[in-house]
């Protein structure tokens, strides 16, 4: 159905568009017009975006969906409809899914489910190694061929260097990207929080910060003699981020994400055993928090993430210890990072490039932006409407948010994937 | 959070799971109602009615023997009806969760659970998740706390040294995995203490010690220099595994406490221990046998404590100390 999105700011960073502009999308799916109709064009359909902002659809570099696997936590279904309610139009789903995604017919089942629902496109991240354990490579180039834009272990350490570096040697030879989780394992033992105040306060197992510096070093050192185009995934402390900085301006080919909740909690939000705060890799101090945000104005960190991870409430109910980790993230992480816009850290533009056009240009996709040609994926938000999160209102059946019952500014009003309205906050969900 | 748990709407005390966030005065009213307790166990018939009709379950996921047996006294002196949990033994292996446990054991109307978990935090995500007229009592929960410990050491303090301002005290041995400490160190900077100090190598220390509020030593003599109260840590045999310490002969060459370091303190210096003692490898049995070890009265005012602490909390005696409630979260 062609569609005119009309009256709204359009912001579009990978084309330099910050302004006043109606959008036109044909019935294929695909954008026409920027500003102005093609001539002749009639839409079936026109939405009213005045004093909205109309963007490229957000992905999301990091989402579990649960599906193969873990459907009692949420499945593909659900987790897309609370993906599009929190405009993002692809995301891309870790590799340790059950059965593991290290064969092309995993990586092309998760993206069929997809298709056929229709609401957002996942991007599968292919198993680093046969099945997550570190020892035999994964069968790289036909993972790639089947759809798999990045090469990742996820949370599994490759204990072994010698494994790690052949794997960064061999996506190198074909040109593929790595996704590294840069933790120690030996650092991390059973820690569950971050080593410091709140630790040695609470009596928790702490995860201290060279846990993630040791294993940073480690991963700059391959990637600086296999030359591998590498991207550190969920950075969360200072150091860590000072080091890829240092690396960057040394002209090695890295690029760092950072959750949205690591920019906005720390250590202390555990309080007394707030599990919903038990996150992997955990919440630092203010001081690493403060530098995530400075990484992130500097451009050193060019992404901001949900790290999706939905739960059932018995995950949750459990000594912090013994409860899983993980957030709900997804219908946070545009209101998050426009909170970044409101405490005047970042412009509107520079906020939803971490959202479009960064993560896109990692992923070396075409998506994240709107010239016309372009697939039509767009999200149309109030930047000003005010809501309280509550479980009633999140799609995601994950209900594990540190955020539950506090205020969000900003909210999603229309989204659009190939050219489909598949959400509309007034209406809800388009059927499937 | 931690009051708001701990105290109900009225500012009654209504679970007992940390020393953080209580008033010096219910400390000490705690210390008070304690001391009156005394004189119950020595009497013929040592029973007072405070709590009868109430159930009481022991709920112990960690093997314990000084502390459940304490709290079965404690519970019947008050005569309260008692039923001991060794869940160690029973649900978990049948993969039942904690709080189905607590769930079902409410539901038989107990009024009040003492818990013993090995995790930390387990007492509060239970006290967080109980009915209003169901309290909890923390026994000991991983590293974090254990309260009604540190009260027994406190309790004990003041028998032997009357007033806590001019104290000087040194908590030796694994700090980092001692929830005794943690609550031993917080009752004591509430009541005011002069100098609180730690000893212990790195690798037993946490991470941030100073934010407990102590001056942490790595040297016994410089550590237990001219202090009057020295509280002796159980060291625990797994943590040479985890290369922690070297070996039991260096960790007590280095801090067993022998009369030779012993003489480093005060000359009336007391020693406690939180017990079960570790003979020959954290303390000498000349010390913990000697005049100055306070360790076996430590046992007896650990009925009495947690007598005053069931007698509060089942709401037996007027709470006076009662902490204004603080203001919910936004």
């Amino acid at each position: 159905m062609s569609l005119a999105i009309k009256g709204g700011h359009l912001i579009d960073p990978a084309n330099r568009v910050n302004g006043k502009r109606d959008l036109y999308i044909d019935g294929e799916g695909f954008v026409v017009g920027v500003g102005r109709a093609p001539s002749g064009f009639k839409p079936r359909r026109s939405i009213d975006a005045t004093d909205k902002i109309v963007c490229p659809g957000l992905i999301d570099l990091r989402a579990r969906l649960r599906e193969p696997g873990l459907e009692h936590k949420a499945t593909i279904e659900s987790e897309l409809k609370a993906a599009v309610a929190g405009g993002i139009t692809t995301l891309c789903c870790p590799p340790d899914t059950r059965p593991v995604i290290d064969t092309p017919a995993m990586a092309q089942m998760i993206q069929s489910s997809a298709w056929r629902l229709g609401y957002a496109f996942i991007h599968p991240l292919g198993a680093l190694t046969q099945n997550l354990e570190g020892k035999k490579l994964s069968n790289m180039e036909a993972l790639d061929d089947a759809g798999c834009v990045a090469f990742t272990n996820a949370s599994a350490p490759i204990t072994d260097t010698l494994v790690l570096r052949r794997a960064m040697e061999y996506a190198a030879s074909f040109d593929l990207t790595v996704f590294l989780h840069s933790e120690d394992p030996w650092l991390k033992a059973d820690g569950c929080c971050h080593e410091g105040e709140v630790s040695t306060r609470l009596g928790l197992p702490g995860i201290p910060e060279a846990a993630e510096t040791v294993a940073v070093a480690r991963d700059l050192a391959l990637i600086d003699q296999t030359r591998v185009r590498a991207h550190f995934c969920g950075l969360s402390s200072a150091r860590a981020v000072q080091m890829i900085a240092e690396a960057q301006r040394r002209g090695l080919p890295v690029s760092a994400d950072v959750t949205a909740h690591h920019l906005h909690l720390t250590e202390h939000d555990i309080g007394d055993f707030d599990t919903q705060c038990h996150v992997q890799p955990p919440l630092r101090s203010r001081r690493d928090r403060d530098q995530l945000r400075r990484a992130l104005k500097q451009g050193v960190i060019s992404v901001v993430c949900s790290d999706h991870q939905p739960h059932e409430p018995d995950a949750k109910l459990a000594p912090f210890s013994e409860s899983e980790p993980g957030i709900s993230g997804l219908e946070t992480l545009l209101p998050l990072t426009l909170k970044l816009v409101q405490e005047r850290l970042l412009t509107p533009v520079e906020a939803l490039a971490l959202l479009t056009r960064n993560p896109a240009d990692i992923l070396g996709l075409e998506s994240g932006q709107l010239s016309v040609g372009a697939t039509a994926d767009v999200c149309v938000f109030d930047p000003k409407e005010r809501w309280q999160l509550t479980t009633a209102r999140l799609q995601s059946r994950g209900h594990n948010t540190p955020f539950l019952g506090r205020e969000l500014q900003g909210r999603v009003t229309h989204t659009v994937v190939g050219g489909r309205l598949v959400y509309e906050a007034d209406k809800g969900l388009a059927g499937p | 959070m931690t009051q708001d748990l701990q105290y109900d709407n009225n500012g009654r005390l209504k679970h007992f799971l940390t020393i953080e966030g209580l008033p010096r005065r219910a400390i000490l009213e705690i210390l008070d109602i304690a001391k009156s307790f005394i004189s119950v166990g020595q009497r013929e018939i040592k029973k007072v009615p405070l709590a009868r009709g109430k159930t009481v379950v022991n709920l112990f996921y960690e093997s314990s023997t000084r502390t459940r047996t304490t709290f079965e006294i404690a519970a019947k002196r008050l005569s309260a009806d008692v039923i001991n949990l060794n869940i160690a033994a029973s649900s978990i292996s049948k993969g039942e969760t904690l709080l189905d446990t607590v769930r079902n054991l409410e539901a038989m109307h107990t009024d009040l659970f003492v818990v013993r978990h090995n995790k930390s935090g387990a007492a509060h995500m239970i006290a967080a998740h109980v009915p209003p007229h169901v309290h909890i009592i923390n026994a000991g929960d991983g590293w974090h706390a254990h309260p009604t410990q540190a009260m027994l050491d406190v309790f004990t303090i003041r028998e032997h040294k009357g007033a806590f301002e001019k104290l000087k005290v040194a908590v030796v041995g694994d700090i980092r995995h001692s929830r005794v400490a943690r609550s031993l160190i917080q009752a004591l900077k509430t009541l005011g203490v002069a100098e609180i100090r730690v000893v212990a190598p790195r690798t037993l220390m946490p991470s941030v010690v100073e934010r407990l509020g102590v001056v942490p030593c790595t040297d016994m003599r410089e550590g237990l220099d001219n202090v009057d109260v020295i509280m002796m840590l159980r060291l625990q045999l797994e943590r040479m595994t985890g290369a922690l310490i070297p070996s039991e002969q260096e960790y007590f060459n280095l801090y067993g406490l022998t009369t030779e370091k012993l003489a480093y303190a005060k000359k009336d210096a007391i020693v406690l221990h939180p017990g079960p003692m570790n003979r020959g490898l954290e303390i000498d049995s000349a010390v913990a046998d000697g005049p100055q070890s306070v360790i076996l009265p430590q046992v007896t005012n650990g009925i009495a404590v947690r007598m005053a602490i069931m007698a509060l909390i089942l709401g037996g005696t007027p709470a006076e100390g009662r902490a204004r409630r603080a203001p919910a979260r936004p």
